[in-house]
């Protein structure tokens, strides 16, 4: 029998296993069981109505996407009187993913939404562009990570989800600044900002111009990232970027990653994450593996290698 | 919505740029599906092109449970599309979105194409056939070698007139006075557009001048297709009030005076 539960922080999850914020929504229910899934993270919200990009907001590049649809939300009003009573009637904890443009506006939703009995942890999404600061993320400046995160340690006993910013010289120090702050966990990562160019119109695939890259192509990036942050960080990770199948998922593990998000696969193939699930079964009865958590970090690396600090030497 | 494997019947090239897919859906009903009405479909069973493509429903076969569709190749997605077999399995997500509204007591329907817009409103002038409800059909497209299914639409009894960039006849101008004779002679009372911006801002003046019933199919890039990506939206306008919207949950039919097509 294999056991899949996992914990992050206080919350204890079934399986690790749960959507990326921004790929799932409640239509998905009509094809894939949501109280299978390890937890529920509906599309970040803002506190205000936000409009999102000008279209094309989407772009497909080789092995990925290209996204930047700007966060458009119905705001907290809708989320707290639409989408939590929607979540809240499955067993599957629901993640609440928080967006906003400064620290104070973060601590305001944040004490509201984790007020909400049906919330069971947040996730903040730093790695939006901080108004205040030039439209620098937050997830990109140590100092500012702390600060956030300290400030919405202070609304909620509940369990705080540092979603971290892949685009940065040295995310490890981003993670101790999240835990420091006090979060309870990590998810690494966002999207890495990526941009695409139509060659015949000489026009950028989408509005934006820029955009952030997910999809199967930058897995290989955040197994690093995971690796990266294992070996600085005590606290749980959730690995998210380009996971398709149930091996993806362990390897994830096996770099130190505690759960999983998954997020363009769902657009794939709509019943992706249910796959996985037993997909990631399958690996542990063919190794024998009890516990999931009997994988996580258990790459076997070299002898005598040092990737504590090792950043990717030429020397 | 149904995920399903189908399987491919034919799939053939029809004119230079265009082919005509046909599947059979084996374990649920095609007549749970309406004109408007796409599906998200994979293209190749591998990652390349990694994302689904929607695809508007052109033809729905209830007697031999089969569907039909039209497309035009373009990018990675139909290129790989075009290369599939008969017997092969076609993994369809679907049918998605909402569909055409034909108001009752309408005395006559007219459906403004251009290019592969004709696919998506030959599912609706097929409805109106089986309905009895007059069609009148302008298919716009660059060559005439481009026009498509004009024949199986006068099969039905939907009268066609076609227009292109070659000889200049599909210039506004010209599709204009085509259209304000329609709307004059054959008491047509409800406009349907899909594929060209002009050609939809035109039928949005000439809906309001004539006070006529009017939708549109709109067409975007999408991801999900199931309303949790926020990918495909448009903006609509209620009043002095504009919306965001999702092609994908709340069209792709949406009616043609309330949104903003600049």
């Amino acid at each position: 029998m294999s056991h899949l539960e996992v914990s992050i922080g206080s919350l204890k999850l079934k399986n690790p296993i749960m959507p990326a914020s921004g790929t799932f929504g409640e239509e998905m229910m009509k094809v894939i069981d949501f109280n299978q899934l390890g937890a529920l993270l509906p599309k970040s919200f803002t506190k205000s109505v936000r409009k999102g990009n000008a279209t094309p907001r989407i772009c497909e590049t080789v092995g990925g996407m290209i996204n930047s649809i700007g966060i458009q939300s119905k705001g907290i009003d809708y989320y707290q009187n639409v989408t939590v009573p929607f979540y809240s009637q499955f067993s599957s904890p629901l993640i609440s993913s928080i967006s906003a443009d400064s620290i104070e506006e973060f601590a305001e939703v944040s004490e509201k939404i984790a007020a909400k009995k049906e919330v069971a942890a947040l996730e903040l999404n730093i790695s939006c562009p901080n108004l205040k600061n030039n439209g620098l993320a937050f997830g990109m400046d140590e100092e500012a990570t702390r600060k956030l995160v300290k400030s919405v340690r202070q609304v909620t006993d509940k369990p705080i989800i540092a979603k971290l910013s892949p685009n940065v010289t040295n995310i490890g120090v981003i993670a101790l600044a999240a835990e420091d702050g006090g979060a309870d966990a990590l998810t690494v990562a966002n999207t890495f900002i990526a941009m695409s160019i139509d060659v015949h119109t000489r026009k950028p695939k989408i509005a934006n111009v820029i955009g952030g890259i997910s999809g199967p192509a930058i897995k290989p990036l955040v197994v690093r990232l995971i690796h990266q942050v294992y070996q600085v960080s005590s606290l749980p990770i959730i690995g998210c970027g380009g996971v398709m199948c149930g091996e993806d998922a362990i390897e994830m593990i096996l770099a130190g990653a505690t759960a999983v998000q998954v997020g363009t696969a769902n657009f794939v193939n709509p019943t992706a994450m249910v796959t996985l699930i037993e997909e990631i079964e399958n690996y542990m009865r063919q190794y024998k593996i009890e516990n999931i958590t009997d994988l996580i970090g258990q790459v076997i690396l070299p002898e005598g290698a040092n990737h504590k600090n090792d950043m990717g030497s030429c020397n | 919505m149904n995920l399903t494997k189908a399987k491919i019947i034919s799939n053939e090239q029809i004119s230079l740029r265009y082919y005509h897919m046909k599947i059979a859906i084996p374990d649920w009903s095609v007549s749970e599906v309406q004109a408007g009405q796409f599906f998200h479909i994979r293209t190749t069973d591998d990652f390349s092109p990694l994302l689904r493509r929607p695809f508007s429903i052109y033809r729905i076969n209830e007697l031999d449970n089969t569907l039909e569709f039209l497309y035009l190749v373009k990018g990675a997605g139909t290129k790989r599309l075009a290369e599939r077999k008969p017997n092969e399995l076609l993994d369809i997500f679907g049918p998605l979105g909402n569909t055409f509204t034909i108001p009752e007591m309408s005395r006559g329907l007219m459906l403004v194409a251009r290019g592969v817009g004709i696919a998506t409103l030959s599912a609706l002038a097929f409805a109106a056939g089986k309905k009895g409800v007059p069609c009148f059909a302008i298919l716009s497209a660059r060559t005439k070698e481009d026009i498509l299914v004009e024949k199986e639409l006068n099969e039905v009894g939907i009268k066609t007139f076609l227009v292109n960039d070659l000889d200049s006849t599909s210039d506004l101008a010209n599709v204009k006075v085509m259209a304000e004779e329609l709307i004059n002679s054959k008491q047509v009372d409800s406009i349907y557009t899909c594929g060209s911006k002009r050609l939809s801002i035109l039928m949005k003046d000439m809906a309001e001048k004539h006070q006529l019933f009017a939708e549109i199919a709109l067409e975007e890039n999408m991801g999900c297709a199931m309303g949790a990506c926020y990918a495909c939206v448009c903006d609509i306008k209620e009043g002095n009030e504009i919306q965001t919207i999702r092609i994908c949950q709340d069209g792709p039919v949406l009616p043609l005076k309330k949104v903003v097509l600049s």
